[in-house]
């Protein structure tokens, strides 16, 4: 080999190497950029306001006095009833899936349930707009009404007029939509444990529950609020689907989730692109900052919590 | 004997709860696509693809919103293919223990989950904002921004799979290692890597958040990156939210298109994905 050529190679490496990592750099320019340029924009808004737009309920255009405090309940409130309905769902899915199906059945089952991940979100949006909310105000938010709306203390959040479209459906369709994330995190994670623990469990006679409630779950506990740390920061970002049903009213006279209501994203989807520029722009960036420092802390969690369990995992044998 | 029963029962009782879940996770997904195919069937005509977008009240289509959809997610993947597979060779290759490998690789997967819609924003501030007006380039710039981390992530994953004996092989002869990586490594994970493209284009075929404020939307015909241009999910998204029958109907039919197109990508995607795992 000729010094020349050696030469050659090691330029075409030093060359790669450093457009790969300059590539790699990028991405991580990109999160500093988002949150740089996100606090600049709303900088006119922070000085404006300060604090008192955390707790500030009004939203005021025309008299250019802002507060988030509707759209973050609504975000907050959405993703918590997403949360509620999802969680329970996902992990009997994950359990179907991972112990009770027929082993030709599991791949099936299991690519039909990511495909409702696979769905665009405007289609879940103008489902849930024309076909879901009318069923739901018509004939399952009257039955909730007379039941659940009757129960001292939670009855106050199941009342008033069956509109369909509200928090309540808003919430619904989130569910849905963060059932095959949580659903896939949880059957992967199931899945890591060690079949001797499992096996050890079903040689002392336990039944297929006992031994995913008392084995599967505690190893894989920490997998499991993984998943639904990453459901919860899906269902934070959500926007079209949210923007469809939720009903965008900016105004909160109570808690009952049966009335429409404002999330950040809807907010932002419905009123950013018609906004006067100025503190009313720089508000709306606010809002869009709040939300992206929240799913980021919540992701982060996430993907943590995930790491930890592979760490361990893999230690152990 | 009586603790064995109650034993059975309860796992007899949350097994069909198990069952139950599954099922309950099917009917959506059924009666989602169900609505879909039944709505979006009955709104198919030959006019979607020749006609423009009509004010409300008169018949058209939706020629231009199709024809901007695939300009921008065009010039979005052709943007951040590129990017995304050096970087994803940069964290699979070169970067496993340094600390811009770990922490790239931790942001890249929270920006796989960020939300889209202040990806719209972002690009807004930077590009938009400075340049005074939108347009469909920022519209395939803030697309490109949300291909970019899917496609790190699976041809990271991708290449990881790749046994080293074929890396040594190749050193063995002598290449350097950018041809090694080129021409063997990124090679024998070519299949792998195009289901990350594929399922990159799935998902910003639906996106319709970030497109709000930055391509906007054009009712007329415009092929102009410099000026807002018609999008499918934007006009879905207007169209759908009017009181007018005629546009409903035409959204349902784009949504038809969009659905079927992102599906079948999806499904693309998953049969290759098997065929390279199982070779």
């Amino acid at each position: 080999m000729t010094p020349t050529r050696k030469t050659k190679g090691q330029f075409g490496d030093l060359l790669f190497f450093n457009l790969t990592r300059a590539f790699a750099a990028i991405t991580l320019a990109l999160l500093v950029g988002i949150v740089v340029s996100l606090t600049w924009s709303a900088l006119p808004s922070i000085k404006q306001f300060g604090f008192g737009f955390l707790t500030s309920s009004e939203w005021n255009p025309p008299a250019e006095r802002f507060g988030a405090l509707v759209p973050m309940y609504g975000t907050v409130v959405t993703s918590l009833i997403a949360l509620f309905i999802a969680l329970p769902i996902s992990f009997g899915i994950a359990l179907f899936l991972t112990e009770l199906s027929p082993v030709w059945l599991r791949r099936p089952l299991g690519i039909a349930i990511e495909l409702l991940a696979g769905i665009p979100s405007i289609v879940y949006g103008i489902w849930g707009l024309l076909v879901f909310a009318p069923m739901f105000g018509e004939h399952v938010q009257p039955l909730i009404a007379k039941t659940l709306g009757q129960v001292p203390l939670i009855g106050s959040l199941f009342s008033g007029p069956s509109l369909g479209i509200g928090i309540l459906a808003a919430g619904i369709i989130l569910a849905i939509m963060i059932i095959p994330f949580i659903t896939s995190v949880m059957r992967d994670v199931f899945e890591l444990t060690p079949p001797m623990l499992k096996e050890s469990c079903y040689g002392l006679g336990g039944t297929t529950w006992e031994v995913v409630w008392n084995v599967v779950l505690p190893y894989t506990r920490v997998g499991v609020i993984g998943g639904i740390m990453l459901g919860l920061g899906r269902a934070l970002g959500e926007t079209m689907a949210v923007t469809f049903v939720i009903g965008n009213a900016s105004l909160l006279s109570n808690f009952s989730l049966f009335l429409p209501g404002n999330s950040i994203t809807s907010a932002l989807a419905n009123e950013f692109a018609e906004a006067s520029p100025g503190l009313y722009t720089s508000s709306l960036v606010e809002l869009g900052l709040i939300l992206f420092l929240i799913t980021f802390i919540v992701l982060t969690l996430s993907k943590l919590l995930l790491m930890s369990l592979e760490k361990n995992s893999g230690g152990g044998h | 004997m009586n603790l064995v029963m109650r034993r059975k029962a309860i796992n007899a009782f949350a097994l069909s709860l198990s069952l139950a879940a599954m099922a309950f996770g099917l009917v959506w997904l059924i009666w989602i696509l169900w609505m879909v195919i039944d709505l979006g069937v009955g709104a198919l005509s030959l006019r979607l693809f020749t006609e423009m977008t009509p004010p409300p009240g008169s018949a058209g289509g939706l020629k231009n919103a199709i024809v901007g959809s695939i300009i921008m997610v065009g010039l979005a993947m052709l943007m951040a293919t590129p990017i995304a597979i050096l970087a994803g060779i940069y964290l699979a290759e070169y970067g496993r223990r340094t600390w811009l490998g770990k922490i790239t690789r931790f942001v890249n997967d929270i920006l796989l989950s960020a939300p889209s819609i202040v990806i719209g924003l972002f690009v807004y501030a930077v590009y938009v904002a400075q340049v005074g007006k939108f347009s469909a380039m920022s519209g395939a710039v803030a697309l490109a921004l949300l291909v970019i981390p899917v496609v790190v992530r699976t041809t990271e994953d991708m290449l990881a799979l790749v046994p080293n004996t074929l890396r040594e092989a190749a050193f063995a002869l002598g290449a350097p290692k950018w041809k090694v990586i080129m021409l063997v490594t990124l090679r024998s994970a070519k299949t792998g890597v195009v289901t990350g493209i594929l399922l990159a284009l799935a998902r910003i075929s639906g996106e319709t958040a970030p497109l709000l404020f930055t391509a906007l939307s054009n009712q007329f015909w415009s092929t102009d990156l410099s000026e807002p241009m018609a999008n499918l999910p934007v006009t879905i998204f207007k169209f759908a939210m009017s009181p007018f029958k005629d546009w409903q109907e035409l959204a349902w039919a784009g949504v038809f298109i969009i659905t079927l197109g992102v599906l079948a990508l999806n499904i693309a995607a998953r049969v290759m994905f098997r065929q390279t795992t199982q070779r």
